[in-house]
């Protein structure tokens, strides 16, 4: 069991300090399909959880990736802007999307661990 | 997944379920909208080799005419509904057309095939039921409409279909674009014809339900095919130019705004004689209030349909009505209606995304080089 934690709109957390990388879940590519650009939020942006943090196109749509703490952007993933099949072939590595500075550790209370997520996920069946 | 419950199935569904597709619901049908490989690969596949898709969907219905020669006498009573000219089609041949409203706008696009004692129509899916309605109201004093429900429709695109149909029935090698016959395979009637919606050489083929999934199999067995969902329809479609009914062209389009002057023939440019004609034969003779065009947005970010269409800095002249990602054209390609006096090609652009604007410039249509093979 990896520590990755994920919000109910499919986005993963790992936390590292006060660093969070954040990307979106297997699950979630797979529903996407291939993804052919991402919009990702400028470095030093302060983004609130929950809130619209970078965007996620697919062939067929666009979908909104959600911020999953409050925090400072302090890292994005620029490689996505040439390559963003990764978010696709490496969703929980090369495809992560950015870092934040977490505000508020206790907005980790918010978010499932990796087994509650896959019960989540059963539970979408 | 989505409950299909109330979702009309084709005759291939039980084969896109083995094959791994994800069905959705569409036009009140279960159908494929990927499969494993997945859009972005079944698009550039259908590009390079041959795709096989599920169109049948689609309304099938046949026209005959119920006094006088039945093809002749059918086509000459749907040129009431429809601008193109029918009556000169010989058999064998097939025309692009619309039905028309009294406004000019289009009900619905069809294709229609001269055969021997009929004609043969095909609709989108979605309007299937009011062509039907449509075709009765007005035709069914003088022609016997047949909506063909029991036929299943595939289509084989891509530079290498022919070829692998031919390893079946050769002689449709010798079809040229929009050409149709009639042959027998394995004890059942196929009618194909060298047509398509992707933009490259290809078949379709109107297959009885019964005999579909064993043609697909068959077909799929050759090691140039695969199967290509709705997702890589749309997208090669788009690159290729054609319009979507309900998206690029509506009741409230005419078929010169939608740039679609070419379907109809010489002969009834000026005429009247189908709903709408004297609109549409002002637009054709004083050039539309506003046109279709093809755009290229700068970067990578899709612009998809509903998006504003601004000149730079400016006034709102239009809004997209398809957009998304071109694989082939390696970027972002739209379709949009713009006024007339800014549709030249060349034209500056900018589109809403996201509440900001993206720089981007009117195009020549199609995206990619249509590939047909014509005589």
């Amino acid at each position: 069991m990896s520590d990755r934690l994920y919000t109910k709109d499919h986005e993963w957390v790992d936390v590292d300090g006060d660093i969070a990388t954040v990307g979106i879940s297997d699950h979630a590519q797979e529903q996407l399909g291939d993804v052919v650009f991402v919009e990702l939020p400028e470095v030093g942006r302060a983004v609130a959880q929950n809130e619209d943090a970078a965007v996620v196109e697919s062939v067929k749509a666009a979908s909104e990736v959600y911020a999953p703490l409050s925090g400072e952007v302090v890292e994005v993933n620029e490689m996505l802007a040439e390559d963003p099949a990764q978010v696709n072939a490496d969703p929980y590595g090369m495809g992560w999307f950015m870092r934040i500075r977490i505000d508020d550790p206790s907005e980790l209370d918010d978010l499932m661990d990796e087994e509650a997520y896959k019960d989540f996920l059963a539970d979408l069946e | 997944m989505s409950d299909d419950a109330d979702l009309k199935h084709t005759p291939l569904d039980a084969l896109h379920r083995e094959l791994g597709a994800r069905m959705v619901p569409f036009a009140g049908y279960a159908m494929p909208v990927q499969y494993p490989s997945g859009i972005l690969a079944e698009h550039q596949h259908t590009r390079t080799a041959a795709g096989l898709f599920d169109v049948s969907h689609m309304g099938q219905v046949r026209l005959t005419a119920k006094g006088g020669k039945p093809r002749q006498e059918a086509a000459r009573a749907l040129e009431a509904l429809v601008p193109a000219a029918l009556q000169d089609l010989e058999p064998g041949r097939m025309r692009y057309t619309q039905f028309t409203n009294e406004t000019g706008g289009i009900l619905d696009d069809l294709m229609v095939t001269a055969m021997g004692d009929h004609l043969g129509l095909v609709v989108n899916a979605g309007c299937k039921d009011g062509d039907i309605a449509h075709l009765r109201a007005h035709l069914s004093d003088t022609c016997e409409i047949e909506y063909m429900e029991s036929r299943a429709l595939l289509a084989l695109q891509g530079p290498k279909a022919v070829a692998v149909f031919s390893r079946f029935v050769p002689q449709v090698a010798e079809l040229a674009f929009m050409q149709a016959a009639t042959w027998t395979f394995e004890g059942e009637r196929l009618q194909i014809s060298r047509s398509g919606y992707t933009g490259e050489d290809g078949l379709e083929i109107s297959v009885p339900g019964h005999a579909a999934e064993s043609l697909a199999r068959r077909l799929l067995a050759e090691e140039e095919v695969l199967p290509i969902g709705l997702g890589a329809r749309d997208s090669l479609r788009l690159e290729a130019g054609l319009c979507l009914y309900g998206h690029d062209i509506d009741t409230t389009t005419t078929p010169v705004e939608a740039g679609l002057t070419w379907s109809i023939q010489k002969a009834r440019r000026s005429g009247g004689g189908y709903p709408g004609a004297e609109i549409i034969a002002r637009q054709i003779a004083e050039g539309p209030a506003r046109k279709r065009v093809g755009i290229r947005p700068e970067g990578r970010a899709p612009v998809r349909e509903g998006a504003a269409i601004r000149l730079p800095g400016g006034e709102t002249i239009g809004a997209v009505t398809s957009g998304g990602f071109g694989a082939t054209a390696g970027g972002p390609v739209a379709m949009g209606y713009v006024a007339a006096g800014h549709a030249a090609v060349g034209q500056a652009l900018e589109l809403e995304l996201r509440g900001r604007a993206v720089a981007a410039e009117i195009v020549a249509l199609p995206f990619v080089p249509q590939r047909y093979h014509r005589n």
